[in-house]
């Protein structure tokens, strides 16, 4: 574990991230309680510019409501999409995969069938497809987004397997007894797990640029404030105040932009190996 | 003046590695149409002084002390450029695995070719017209073909002979090879060696050989260096040092190489533990379209034998041969096509499921390579328990039998709390073999076990295996292709060729007086018997 940290730190872009990450986190949490109020009430009057009265920093949107407010509380949802959708995809994923590809064969042929069926339709236009079908609340985003980005775990997930299924090890335990079940568990699943990990932060990371684009186009939560909404209520006025779009918009490019540093610095501290190769 | 000298040569390893210096304080000299071996076992720092003198150091590891003087010019002085123009023209170097020394997407000629044009030497037919030549002169048969032919068309041997031809391109004065033959096996191995021995004697290079088998030193060296953890312990002419040793590492290290010499064969008991009939495995595969004739390899045709109880048989013969697929569909890792795999009575051949699992633990294997053979995320502890708590005995009664097991194989208990990478090779082939025990297994198979270590920890391990076959009176099937190992373990010797049983009975009888041809290729490529002679005259002249 601290070999693992202090390769992690050698990659300085990974601890700025984490540390861009870290505050994210920290907004989001801190919310309920520097904001008690709804980020839907109006506080004052409409358009007010950033920096212009105590209290309300990043001033107000077009119906009086406190920016800052809502980029706290929209932090939350962001988080929250993105974490638990990739939570969801993963295991609707890892476990096609593994079973591809312990089992091979025909087991193999109808999950990757199956998977690339999921693969040929854009994700973005099925994610659509299916709010417009379901009604847009947290959940069904949330479960939207993770059915339409679990395909590239599922097809991670068969490599590793396959390559470790013929290791040595993985035979012994074949000879010792032990079921296929205990076996992909125990002995192939936690040597497959490093590539999975970096594959999980940057799927966090595109998950929250999924539920922004949906919200955008009022696919989202209505009841939710979500930084993707702001912009998307922000775009009728985005020559007379940009700020209201440019604000969130900023939040979001961080927020991914230190997803994917800390995906890069995991790549680096999980798979050493790799990383003497390039440098 | 000789053509290559090493003076005081000190490399220094990165902080934290287990030594400060991979190499200390070492000297030698190479001479013109000499060839030197580097003899050592496996971290002694043999690689690392002809990685230096190639200026191929791994990052973090520098030199120094010390000089290098090739041609009065001294090589860790120069520049990466000066450097690069004096690889492969004046020094050139063949390595251990010579797949990963080839580029797999490239045709062989062009490989060739290219070392001439980084060179920036001929036309590009004159080139081509060379590559063809060298070929030809490593004897790769039908050049012609060969030329256009990728690496993965070519077999190791064939292979190692294209890394060859690539080193000679440009007339080098200095070979440098660096175990080129511990990946193939004996047959190929005496091919290669005879191929350098005479391409020395054509274009008088010096050869500077890096190798851990003293058998292929009794071979071809003229002089003998030998190291231990990158010192030099012993230094002199090839016939001194391996018949009159004066450092104990040396001796430790001539001791170490198994002889031909026989076990006594046992009586064997009425009724066999584990009898095989007729047994055959097919592999069938489709390379390159719908119409194409599927490739058939009959990997093992009819194999029929009786192992039984106390009783150790050796499967030899070279690779492709069969031995390990007949291993395989003997555990049931591979199901056999055809044939009758009797353990105790019971035909475990075609069964499946749950009824396969429950005789599984009667037979159980021991892998070649200690590091892919242990899982890397579990505790030893874990991988000794495991198969028993699958077959449902209580974590507590594992872990005792797990400790116990651990001191049987010469390990201390405490080893039950770590992981893999805090071991040795041998120290893990140790765990693999208490892990096979685990089951109390009837019958234990050992594909390759020592064939990843070093002689000394080879040795060890053979010496363990031994001790515990009669101790616990196992019956084991020992799959090698070193024929030294076989005949010291095993009762019984089956020869297998191309899938097919050729020759089989006792070990004193098969190597002793070998039946067919196969055999005595196989008995006459294994290195060092001049060695061998010459150390029993000096037996008999002691006595």
């Amino acid at each position: 574990m601290r070999a693992f940290w202090s390769r992690f730190r050698q990659n300085r872009g990974a601890v700025i991230g984490l540390i861009i990450l870290a505050i994210v986190i920290i907004c989001a949490i801190a919310a309920p309680f520097l904001f008690p109020r709804s980020p839907w009430s109006m506080v004052q009057r409409p358009f007010l510019p950033p920096f212009e009265m105590d209290g309300l920093p990043l001033g107000t949107d077009a119906l009086g409501r406190d920016v800052l407010s809502g980029l706290f509380h929209g932090a939350r949802v962001s988080l929250l999409v993105g974490l638990v959708s990739t939570v969801v995809a993963l295991a609707i994923g890892i476990p096609i995969g593994a079973l591809a590809g312990y089992y091979g064969g025909l087991v193999d042929d109808a999950l990757m069938r199956f998977t690339e069926f999921f693969q040929t339709i854009p994700s973005f236009a099925l994610a659509i497809v299916l709010l417009a079908i379901f009604q847009p609340t947290l959940a069904y985003v949330i479960l939207a987004i993770a059915i339409v980005s679990w395909p590239p775990v599922a097809r991670l997930v068969r490599g590793e397997v396959l390559s470790l299924r013929n290791r040595e090890f993985v035979e012994a335990a074949t000879l010792s007894g032990q079921s296929n079940l205990r076996i992909i568990l125990r002995q192939v699943l936690p040597n497959a797990l490093p590539p999975i990990i970096v594959l999980a932060s940057l799927m966090v990371a595109t998950a929250i640029l999924l539920e922004s684009s949906l919200s955008f186009l009022g696919l989202g939560d209505p009841n939710v404030m979500s930084w993707g909404y702001m912009i998307g209520a922000a775009r009728t006025v985005l020559r007379t105040a940009w700020w209201l779009s440019f604000i969130p918009g900023i939040a979001i490019l961080l927020t991914v932009l230190a997803l994917n540093l800390i995906g890069e610095g995991l790549n680096d501290a999980l798979n050493p190996r790799l990383r003497k190769r390039t440098s | 003046m000789s053509l290559l000298a090493i003076d005081n040569l000190s490399i220094a390893l990165p902080k934290g590695a287990d030594r400060e210096l991979a190499v200390k304080d070492v000297s030698f000299t190479l001479d013109k149409g000499e060839v030197l071996c580097i003899v050592g076992e496996s971290g002694s720092g043999k690689s690392m002084s002809a990685n230096a003198l190639m200026g191929l150091l791994p990052e973090g590891v520098t030199p120094s002390a010390g000089s290098i003087h090739f041609e009065n010019r001294d090589l860790l002085t120069l520049s990466d450029d000066e450097m690069m123009s004096l690889r492969g023209k004046d020094i050139s170097m063949i390595f251990q695995e010579p797949l990963s020394a080839l580029n797999p997407l490239m045709r062989v000629g062009d490989q060739i070719a290219e070392v001439f044009e980084a060179h920036d030497l001929l036309t590009p037919t004159e080139r081509r017209k060379r590559a063809l030549e060298l070929l030809h002169e490593v004897g790769l048969p039908d050049p012609d073909t060969t030329i256009r032919a990728y690496p993965f068309q070519l077999s190791g041997g064939q292979r190692q002979r294209v890394v060859i031809a690539m080193a000679l391109a440009l007339e080098p004065k200095i070979l440098i090879a660096d175990e080129p033959t511990t990946a193939l096996d004996v047959t190929t191995q005496a091919q290669i060696l005879d191929l350098i021995e005479d391409l020395r004697m054509r274009h008088g290079m010096a050869v500077l050989f890096i190798t851990h088998d003293f058998g292929v030193v009794a071979d071809i060296a003229d002089r003998v260096i030998v190291m231990q953890h990158g010192e030099v312990v012993e230094a002199g002419e090839a016939e001194t040092v391996l018949l009159n040793p004066t450092h104990a590492y040396t001796r430790a290290l001539l001791d170490a190489i198994p002889g031909l010499s026989f076990r006594e064969t046992m009586q064997p008991a009425n009724t066999p533990i584990l009898s095989v009939r007729d047994l055959s495995m097919t592999f069938t595969s489709r390379t390159g379209g719908f119409f194409r004739k599927p490739r058939v390899v009959k990997a093992v045709q009819d194999a029929s034998f009786d192992l039984y109880k106390g009783e150790t048989i050796g499967i030899v013969g070279e690779s492709g041969s069969g031995k390990s697929t007949l291993g395989r569909c003997l555990v049931r890792l591979l199901n056999p096509e055809k044939g009758v795999v009797e353990i105790g009575g019971k035909d475990i051949s075609k069964i499946n499921g749950s009824a396969l699992r429950q005789h599984r633990r009667r037979i159980q294997m021991v892998f070649q390579d200690p590091y892919s053979s242990l899982n890397p995320r579990s505790r030893i502890g874990t991988i000794l328990t495991e198969g028993l708590i699958a077959y449902g005995t209580d974590k507590i009664t594992a872990r005792e039998k797990a400790q116990e097991l651990l001191t049987l194989v010469g390990l201390d208990p405490s080893a039950m709390k770590r992981f893999p990478h805090e071991f040795s090779g041998g120290q893990r082939q140790r765990v693999g073999i208490a892990r096979a025990l685990a089951l109390e297994p009837e019958v234990v198979i050992a594909d390759e076990a020592v064939s990843a270590l070093d002689v000394s920890i080879q040795a060890q391990v053979l010496d363990l295996l031994a001790d515990l076959r009669d101790r616990l009176n196992l019956s084991m099937i020992f799959i090698t292709h070193d024929l030294r190992v076989a005949a010291q373990v095993c009762d019984r010797i089956i020869v297998m060729q191309q899938g097919k049983m050729v020759e089989f009975g006792p070990s004193s009888q098969v190597l002793g007086s070998p039946q067919t041809e196969y055999t005595k290729s196989l008995l006459d490529a294994i290195p060092g018997k001049a060695h061998e002679q010459a150390l029993a005259a000096q037996r008999e002249l002691r006595q």
